[in-house]
């Protein structure tokens, strides 16, 4: 009846587990306690989870991204404290079952669930403000799209307290990943979780692409895009080409451990090399699906805070169609020491290092827009120069590491996790946080306390560079990567260093938290009804703060890349009246969507546990609703001009009081 | 803010204001679902790179050659390449307006698919009962796995076809179903294109050899 | 707060430092004891050092462009519009293509040089030693010797090595860090490796690729003598009377377990090895599929 589910996959027995567990379920209930007290469910289901507003869809992304982000630091953590016990014969404190759930965890959380997250949460709230439209090409996919985001998450999250994660490392590497070795029900958490999630990353790509392609403003010609707006774009072709390799990679292992296929088990004809092969086709274009956008960010927040138009737009956008090519051609980097032949490493190698030349130069454009330029130095500033300080040295390492003969002896060490640490948290984390400071203004109509950003900061940054630098001389030492315990008691005092890094992180996310707290605190005090609190160059600026839900009551049009500074250089007044409104088409809130994905997650769950009547439940849910879905055509309508104009005088009138 | 605009379900707006914008929705739809079929281009070509290396890993059991009957996959084929002409036929008669006519092409495109997929499913029976099942090796595991995505493509394709027969006699050809109906039809003809690699990379290559 | 956690630091200075010093003396890359790891260790710091001609200007520019166009020093040019200097894109593509251009050349001067198939010395002077990892253990056979261990490895000092690696289990990489290149190790496929050591002394060695529950204590011995201990040692493992053979204790051994004692087996059987290779294939009626893939040939 339930399948391989029953009580014992409960793990009541370990203390660590439950008192999470626990933690979570006590968190969660205060959320439901205190929506039920406000009487709040109504709000929820009618303004967030049924809704298709972009805007409201990507801070859904952040906040489950920065919830996570905690989760994923707690593993962290964990795996820092046990490294800094368990040697010359300690056992520590995580047993290696738990231990290798943890590092699987720790990096299927942190690049599904946070910088995935992070990256199509910005995306969200930009990208359509950006290009002056109204919502993305497909809202009604775009909630499913962050639903299967959700659906993905819960199942990661569920496998704490229901069976077990993972304990193969975050990309399961074939035969570990197979049933004969990894009987449990780890590797099926896994599987569903990333399918479900990939299902919505792979909708958001071609949901982003054709926005960016067909609602542009008028007068905004490719070639005037932002240059966010261009990294999205480059990401989500990066998605809809990567995504489906993902999707048959984790199919096919789906096939080996469900049906006994042999894909890539050790006998009958497998091929475990093909599976390193696919995984990497796909794992190595998602780096720069993650590192893409935020070098927009970056691009965004150092021309407004330099006050300065961005050196070299083109070069800017050639460099990174360039990564976006280049990035297919480089997958065989991860795994040199497999033993391809001199030519092939070599060739894989160059290729690779050809990537820095493009992300050299957008260095250089950054440092050469600070150049002349009047720099304010605010948190989301720090955050930009801490990224480019940290992202050099990263890709320095990154390059050592693309040359084959070198990465025979760095491959599998502790130089491979400082390296991607080094570009991830100097690259997609720094990015994220400079993107938050920058946009949070406009999406929620209040500043962001400054300092208690700037100290989060200086505590990721000293943090940073004490948890990850040792590492790299840990790997001069010989220091493998996913170790549980180590014999070699000279590697301690550096493994001390980086668990006060990681200390010093955790400081780092609490101001963060705290920033938060302080900032909603005082955000009567902090309001900011000008659209513009940055005298920034783009057009989401131009929108009212927080944007009205149709974003522009009159679509801007646009000639130039900077339109909006260019407007205020003219003098003129970019918030005049216009001197009538017309109506306004909108998308209609969609019960569908998240219905569909409640269904998808069933449908997951019992997969896990080999329930096969709720699994066939669960699958038969989701295609009758979206067949029912189809039936209802009222699923869109006018916002009336005397309504629209209603909204703009109450902004107005807002705007006035406060001034 | 929202809610209090979403009450009003305004009708009075003007018809060309109207025409202009859903002629522009049904672009963009048909862009993204251009770029969907893209993806899934991706989706299969992973799926042939996977059969070609697994080809010859047939770990003792039988290579292609011995267990493809290419006379029965050829009237396969033929029942797809016909759907494919019947639903172009129908998309001829929805530019005409001709609802009878659509409904009478879509149902014979459904009963062509229809008789493809059964004829999968009975190879495909046919092949385990005789002991070649995905189980037995790496390339009877590929072979099953592409084929049987294209022919679950196909079933979904029926699926749809049957919701959107449904939908053609209840509402006729409408602005929301003619772009439906478009879409469909991309899809069928790419599915189409899908099989002639299969045809040509699985079957003629392997029985080749 | 901030001054706190500044103090805190300063006191974690010296521990850094001591660290730093400590780790000079025993880190294994920088300290090779043989002609592979040598030249790998010349290679990671000429890459280093090459790069550090565009890293070190960057965080310079970094750190004086934000400090001298701040926006409260007055002093300062200010030109909100200038955004283009065909001579400065000249110079920003141009700086990285030449170093990458230099550092793709010397990759592919060593991407052949220390290609882990290619073999050192001349031919025959190699000694052969054939590694298999088991669940969570090394085994090595010594043909040439007709015997076997676990979790150790004897060889002569400035004599080459040829490493047979494969696997009986899931994926492992056979890595001896001072010694320098490391290689995969998987089923039903033999991986090569060449490696020299010119220095005498006990080196350790590990699995370095994640193969599941006991992989962190899948480590062992290696112990670089000179040609007379060698012996010594090979006709201690002659004496431990321990048969191993694929269907007897092969098969014992092959079961999985942690942090297993050092063991020796006389007589091997002979083509052990291949045996264990060709397991995997089931069926051998595939004549094209007869022959092993290596891994050279599957990956590429």
């Amino acid at each position: 009846m339930l399948g391989k589910l029953s009580l014992s996959a409960i793990p009541y027995h370990e203390p660590i587990i439950m008192g999470a567990v626990g933690g979570m379920a006590l968190a969660g209930l205060v959320v439901v306690a205190a929506l039920t007290y406000f009487r709040k469910w109504t709000y929820i289901w009618k303004e967030w989870i049924t809704s298709v507003d972009h805007k409201k869809i990507g801070i859904m992304y952040l906040i489950v991204a920065l919830v996570m982000l905690l989760r994923g630091f707690a593993d962290a953590i964990m795996m820092r404290t046990q490294q800094l016990i368990a040697y010359g014969g300690a056992e520590g404190y995580l047993p290696p079952h738990h231990y290798d759930q943890i590092f699987t965890a720790h990096g299927v959380i942190m690049i599904f669930f946070v910088a995935m997250g992070l990256v199509i949460g910005l995306m969200n709230i930009a990208v359509p403000l950006q290009i002056g439209a109204r919502d993305v090409a497909f809202p009604f996919l775009n909630n499913v799209s962050f639903w299967m985001f959700a659906a993905g998450m819960v199942l990661v999250n569920l496998s704490l307290f229901v069976g077990e994660f993972a304990k193969t490392g975050w990309l399961a590497y074939a035969p570990l990943s197979g049933l004969k070795y990894s009987p449990g029900v780890g590797v099926d958490y896994w599987i569903w979780a990333l399918q479900l999630s990939g299902v919505g990353t792979t909708l958001t790509g071609v949901n982003f692409f054709v926005t960016i392609l067909k609602m542009r403003a008028p007068g905004m010609t490719m070639f005037r895009m932002p240059i966010f707006t261009w990294t999205a774009l480059c990401t989500n072709v990066l998605i809809i080409a990567a995504f489906p390799i993902l999707t048959v990679t984790i199919a096919l292992v789906t096939l080996d451990r469900y049906i006994g296929t042999h894909f890539f088990t050790n006998d009958m004809g497998g091929n475990q090399m093909m599976y390193t092969n696919l995984i990497w086709a796909w794992g190595h274009p998602e780096v720069y699906i993650l590192i893409l956008p935020m070098f927009g960010i970056f691009s965004e927040v150092v021309a407004t805070f330099s006050r300065k138009r961005l050196f070299g737009y083109n070069t800017m956008v050639w460099a990174t169609v360039a990564i976006t090519v280049l990035s297919f051609l480089v997958w065989l980097h991860h795994f040199f020491t497999m033993g391809a032949g001199a030519n092939v490493n070599a060739f894989f190698g160059i290729a690779t290092m050809i990537i820095a030349i493009p992300t050299g130069v957008k260095i250089f454009n950054w440092l050469f827009t600070m150049y002349r330029g009047s720099l304010q130095f605010n948190a989301a500033i720090l955050w930009t120069i801490g990224f480019l300080i940290t992202f050099t040295i990263g890709g320095m390492t990154g390059v050592m590491l693309a040359v084959p003969g070198a990465n025979f002896v760095l491959h599998n060490t502790l130089f491979v996790i400082a390296h991607f640490h080094n570009v991830i948290i100097g690259g997609v984390v720094f990015g994220a946080m400079a993107g938050i400071s920058y946009w949070f203004p406009k999406a929620f109509g209040f500043m962001l306390d400054e300092k208690w950003g700037k100290r989060s900061f200086w505590f990721w940054l000293i943090g940073f560079y004490l948890a990850f630098m040792p590492l790299y001389i840990l790997s001069f030492m010989g220091a493998t990567r996913r170790m549980q315990s180590y014999v070699d008691p000279s590697w301690h005092p550096l493994m001390v260093v980086a668990w006060v890094g990681a200390v010093c992180i955790l400081a780092g996310i609490m101001c963060t938290v705290m920033q938060f707290y302080v900032s909603i605190r005082d955000r009567k005090k902090n309001r900011v009804l000008s659209g513009d609190p940055w005298d920034a160059r783009t057009l989401e600026w131009l929108a009212h703060s927080p944007p009205a839900f149709y974003n522009f009551a009159k679509i801007p049009e646009v000639s130039s890349v900077d339109s909006l500074w260019d407007r205020k250089e003219r003098g003129e007044n970019i918030y005049e009246e216009p001197d009538h409104y017309e109506d306004i088409h909108m998308p209609r809130n969609t019960t569908a969507g998240p219905v569909l994905c409640l269904f998808a997650l069933i449908m997951g769950f019992a997969l896990v546990w080999h329930i096969w009547w709720m699994a066939i439940g669960g699958f038969v849910g989701v295609i009758v609703t979206f067949i029912v879905r189809s039936f209802n055509e009222d699923i869109d309508y006018y916002v009336p001009a005397a309504e629209v104009e209603r909204i703009e005088k109450e902004y107005r009138q807002q705007a006035e009081m406060q001034a | 803010m929202t809610s209090q605009t979403m009450d009003h379900q305004n009708a009075h707006h003007a018809d060309d204001h109207e025409h202009d914008h859903h002629q522009e929705t049904i672009a963009t739809k048909y862009l993204g679902f251009w770029i969907y079929l893209m993806s899934d281009c991706v989706l299969f070509g992973t799926l042939f790179a996977t059969y070609v290396v697994l080809m010859n890993s047939t770990a003792g059991g039988p290579g292609g050659s011995e267990i493809f009957e290419l006379g029965f996959v050829l009237i396969e084929t033929f029942l797809l390449l016909f759907s494919s002409f019947t639903y172009g036929v129908a998309v001829l008669a929805m530019h005409r307006g001709n609802k009878s006519q659509v409904l009478l092409w879509l149902v014979i495109t459904f009963l062509l698919g229809f008789g493809f997929v059964s004829m999968e499913i009975y190879e495909f029976a046919h092949l385990i009962h005789e002991g070649y099942g995905p189980d037995r090796s790496a390339f009877l595991s590929s072979f099953f796995t592409l084929v049987g995505t294209h022919g679950l493509h196909v079933s979904f394709g029926l699926l749809w076809m049957l919701v959107l027969i449904f939908q053609v006699a209840r509402k006729g050809l409408t602005q929301a179903n003619e772009p439906r109906i478009m879409c469909l039809s991309l899809f069928w003809h790419f599915l189409d294109v899908i099989w002639i690699c299969v045809f040509t990379v699985v079957y003629l290559l392997g029985v080749l050899q | 707060m901030i001054e706190k956690s500044l103090k805190s630091l300063k006191a974690l200075i010296p521990l850094v430092v001591s660290a730093l010093v400590l780790s000079g003396c025993n880190a294994a890359l920088m300290d090779p004891s043989g002609p592979v790891g040598k030249e790998q260790k010349s290679l990671i710091l000429s890459s280093f050092w090459i790069m550090q001609i565009v890293v070190i200007p960057v965080i310079i520019m970094t750190v004086v462009f934000a400090w001298r166009y701040r926006r409260n020093n007055r002093k300062a040019t200010y030109s909100p519009n200038w955004a283009h200097s065909n001579k400065i894109e000249a110079v920003v593509w141009a700086v990285p293509a030449v170093i990458i251009l230099f550092l793709g050349i010397i990759t592919w001067q060593t991407s052949h040089s220390l290609d882990p198939h290619k073999p050192i010395g001349e031919e025959g002077e190699a000694m052969e030693i054939q590694a298999i990892s088991l669940d969570w253990k090394w085994m090595f056979i010594y043909p040439e010797q007709g015997i076997a261990t676990i979790n150790e490895l004897y060889f002569p000092v400035d004599r080459p090595v040829y490493f047979n690696v494969t696997s009986e289990t899931v994926m492992n990489a056979f890595f001896i860090p001072r010694l320098g290149s490391q290689i995969y190790a998987m089923a039903g496929m033999d991986n090569d490796l060449y490696l020299e050591a010119d220095q005498q002394g006990v080196y350790t060695g590990k699995s370095a690729h994640y193969s599941g529950k006991g992989f962190s204590q899948m480590s062992f011995e290696t112990h670089v003598t000179d040609q007379q201990e060698f012996e010594n040692w090979v006709n201690r493992v002659r004496q431990a009377d321990r048969q191993l053979t694929y269907t007897g204790s092969y098969q014992d051994v092959a079961k999985p377990s942690v942090n297993d004692p050092v063991e020796y087996f006389h007589p091997v059987e002979s083509g052990l090895y291949e045996r264990v290779i060709t397991s995997f294939q089931s069926g051998h009626g595939q004549p094209e599929n007869g022959q092993q893939p290596t891994g050279a040939e599957a990956a590429e």
